[in-house]
Order: structure tokens, then sequence, then C-alpha cells
């Protein structure tokens, strides 16, 4: 192998370069970014950055000099086309790169709302310009209301009454994350954003967003009218596959991969973008959109890439974990599990601002959700890993608990 | 080899004790302790692997 290309330049990418060096690969290495900044941090844009805490310096990834990895670095350019016969990418200026193996992270993209309106003050939030945006109208005081209570949703509203501004957050569900979660663990989050000064309407549906140049109000189905200057979009991503559209890779809401995550002879795909059959959970097909998994494949890749395909390495077998901290609470969560799966909280209670729930599938712990408990959480992710049966994950929770 | 973490950063997401418990711990109190803050080479792949998880870059080794 002499020529690698790695698409996406954000954490998976980054780490993918990092590793793909680190085991020893002295041929020419090309990263390419559709944003004109160097590998950045994501988490913070919904926190610290929005906040005003921190600038754009303590966002940046990679702290040691890029010089190290002898890069070809294309930033500012998106690819546009693979030529998987041809084994060339080709970016946004026209210009092709030729591989011998590639790296796809492109990520993902804000869903929009169909009939979205294009008006000021409507923002999606993905990237550090997003990110600054947004965090000028906050700066001037900006009434903020919020569609979608997922992660990044509650994490702005949280990011917005720490600043002291009014923030509407509108869900189309039941509860906050109640696919996710069920509706008991939603009603915690839902009390939570509640205790901290947020108006959050659940069940809603969104009639109209309007504003003469600029977004002035939404209308609800049922006539009311909440006045807003700042509009986040915040309903999930899509994984950024269209530039691999009529490639001969298999796309089904991501880029379809082996349980080593190759896609195709010398292509792998790493991060958001990545779909593959998961052994730790039975070979359950998956697509994780979390800090950690990028982080992990990214460095799976890398190895993955520059291993002889007669003996392919063990395949990629993680328990995704992801958290997030809202107000004073870190909320954590690992493994896999759905709102109507068998819960048992088995340290303090829902009540309490400090608990730790746990979910079983097939007779085994196959998820915990914790708030502010780090330490537990990831014991039982140990558990989950190591496939334990869920009365043995309750016969520990007793013993811990005394 | 020196551990060195930057606690303002970190948050106690407890990754790095998932990788290495004998030399990181967040104990119930939620602040993590450094078990060993001076490791023995032989454990530098994991501390490199910590390094690199730690979802807030709060971990960096010294020599």
């Amino acid at each position: 192998m002499k020529s690698i290309v790695v698409v996406g330049a954000s954490l998976a990418g980054l780490r993918a370069v990092e590793t793909i060096r680190r085991e020893g690969f002295e041929g020419r290495l090309t990263l390419v970014g559709a944003e004109p900044h160097l590998p950045y941090d994501r988490p913070p844009l919904s926190k610290e950055l929005l906040a005003g805490d921190w600038e754009h310096d303590q966002v940046v990834l990679r702290k040691v000099p890029y010089e190290d990895l002898d890069l070809e670095l294309r930033l500012g350019v998106g690819a546009t086309a693979l030529d998987l016969a041809e084994h060339r990418v080709t970016l946004a200026t026209g210009t092709t790169l030729a591989f011998d193996g590639l790296v796809i992270a492109t990520g993902s993209t804000p869903r929009v709302l169909p009939g979205q309106p294009d008006l000021d003050g409507v923002f999606t939030l993905r990237t550090i310009d997003d990110c600054h945006a947004i965090r000028e109208r906050l700066d001037a005081g900006a009434k903020v209301c919020v569609i979608g209570a997922g992660f990044v949703g509650a994490e702005v509203a949280a990011t917005c009454r720490r600043r002291g501004l009014d923030v509407t957050v509108l869900e189309a569900l039941p509860q906050p994350m109640v696919r996710g979660l069920g509706m008991e663990l939603g009603a915690v989050l839902a009390r939570l954003h509640r205790d901290h000064g947020v108006d959050l309407r659940c069940g809603i549906t969104l009639e109209s967003i309007e504003g003469d140049g600029a977004v002035e109000h939404v209308r609800l189905g049922d006539g009311e009218r909440i006045d807003c200057d700042v509009l986040l979009v915040a309903v999930g991503v899509h994984p950024e596959t269209r530039w691999l559209e009529g490639s001969g890779l298999v796309l089904d809401d991501g880029v379809v991969c082996d349980e080593t995550l190759l896609a195709a002879p010398g292509v792998v795909a790493a991060g958001d973008v990545a779909r593959w059959p998961n052994p730790a959970f039975d070979g359950e097909v998956m697509r994780v959109e979390h800090w950690t998994n990028a982080a992990e494949q990214g460095v799976y890749v890398g190895q993955r890439l520059l291993h002889d395909d007669a003996t392919p390495p063990a395949p990629f077998a993680p328990v995704p974990f992801v958290w997030s901290d809202q107000y004073d609470v870190k909320i954590q969560v690992a493994g896999r599990f759905a709102g109507q799966d068998r819960m048992e909280v088995v340290h303090g209670s829902l009540e309490d601002a400090r608990f730790v729930a746990i979910f079983e599938r097939g007779g085994r712990i196959s998820g915990v959700l914790g708030f502010s408990e780090p330490r537990r959480v990831m014991q039982y992710r140990r558990m989950i890993a190591e496939r334990a049966t869920f009365d043995t994950a309750l016969e520990f929770a007793a013993a811990a608990a005394g | 080899m020196k551990i060195v973490v930057d606690y303002d950063k970190c948050t106690s997401n407890a990754v790095c004790m998932g990788i290495a418990p004998e030399v990181f711990e967040v104990r119930d109190d939620n602040f993590l302790y450094v078990l060993q803050e001076e490791p023995p080479e032989a454990l530098r792949p994991k501390m490199e692997e910590a390094v690199r998880m730690c979802p807030t870059q709060a971990i960096s080794i010294e020599g």
C-alpha cells in the first residue's frame, strides 16, 4: 500500500491518520476535510464553547504538531465522488486523488424540517461556525426556541439557562428521548429541565415557522404562538453519504461494512457514517453517532487498513458509550437498550439527582444509564462487555449497595 | 513516564478507569484519582489509549 486517503477531518479521520502513522505506514497520507478548520472537538459546541467559557483554541483536537504526521492536508474542500473501480476520490475542486487505501469518515449532517423556511435566526448546530453564529445571538440576549429534546437540543437549552436566557424546547414525542429511554426516564429528563426553568413542551405538533426575513415565532398545532429570535432545529442527523451514491458501495442509512468495518477491498468506514454488525450484541447491525465510537473506530480502521486481508483482525466489538452534561448532572449511557426493555434502578432512585438504571435483553445486561454515577456506569459497562447475565448484574448491585 | 491530568478539563467520565483501573480510579465522590503517577513502561500502550479515548482530552503523558 503506497497511498492512503482519509475523507473526513474530524475525530474519526484524525484518529485514523494518527494510527496509520503510528503503525509505521510511510507512504503518502492525505486528509480531506470539508470544513476549513483543523480537526476540532464537537461536544463543547453545545456546552463550553456556546456558553462563551471556551474559545476555538481550547477545542482543537490535536495538541502536538501536525508535521509529525507528514500529511497532505486538504481542508475546506469536500469529496464529491468515489470511483471504486479506479480507486479514485474526486474533490469539489475537480481534483482527483488516487488511493490504495481509503478511510470514509465523513460524519453526519443535521436534518432539517420538511418545508423549513429560509429565515435569518434559524440554525442547526454541527460545526464550530454554526456555534459561533448562535453564540453571537446569545450574547445579544436572544430569546431561544429549540425544536427537538435530544442530546443537542437538551444541552443547548441547559447552556441557555446557564446564561440566563429564556428558552422553550418543543418535542413532538410525549417525553424527551422517549424512544431510547422510555417514559419513566424521559420524565426524569423533563423534570431536570423544567426545574432549571426551561419551558419544555412535549407532544406538540409544529404548524409553521413564521417571520419576515428573520424568524419571529413558531406556531403550534393548537394555535399557540411562541416568540423567538433564535430557532435551533435539533432533530437529529443523517450520515453524510451523498458523495458515495452510485459508487457501488452498499449504502443503507450509512456505509454498510463487515464486522471489521471493511466496506470494500481497501475501503473502510469510521464514525457516524459506518454501519456494521457488532459481535458484542449478537451481530446487531448498528450505526453509532457518538464521540467515543468515532474515536475507537478511527483507531480501529487505521489498523484494519494496514492489515493483510487474508488474516483479518478481531472484529470491532465495543460497548457503545455516550455522555451528556446538562446543568450539574452527568448523564452517561452505555450499551444497547430501548424504551420497551426491562429496566431496574439499582443505585439511588429516579427522584434523586444520582442514580443508575440497568437494562435487560435476552437474559443479559444490555445497557446502563447513570445520572452522575460515572464509577458505577463503567463497572456495568464492563459487565456488558463480558456478556454477564442480568441476574449477575443485580447480584453485583445488591452487594455494592451493601 | 508521568501521567498528568488537567483537572480543569476532567469531568470524570471514567473512560480511563475502564481502560486502566490499575492507574485511574473515579471514586464515589466523582473525582478522578491517579493511583500511579509514574506507571511502569509496560503500561504505556494502555496509557496512550487512555489519552486518545478521554472524552475531554484531560490526560497527557510526560516523558
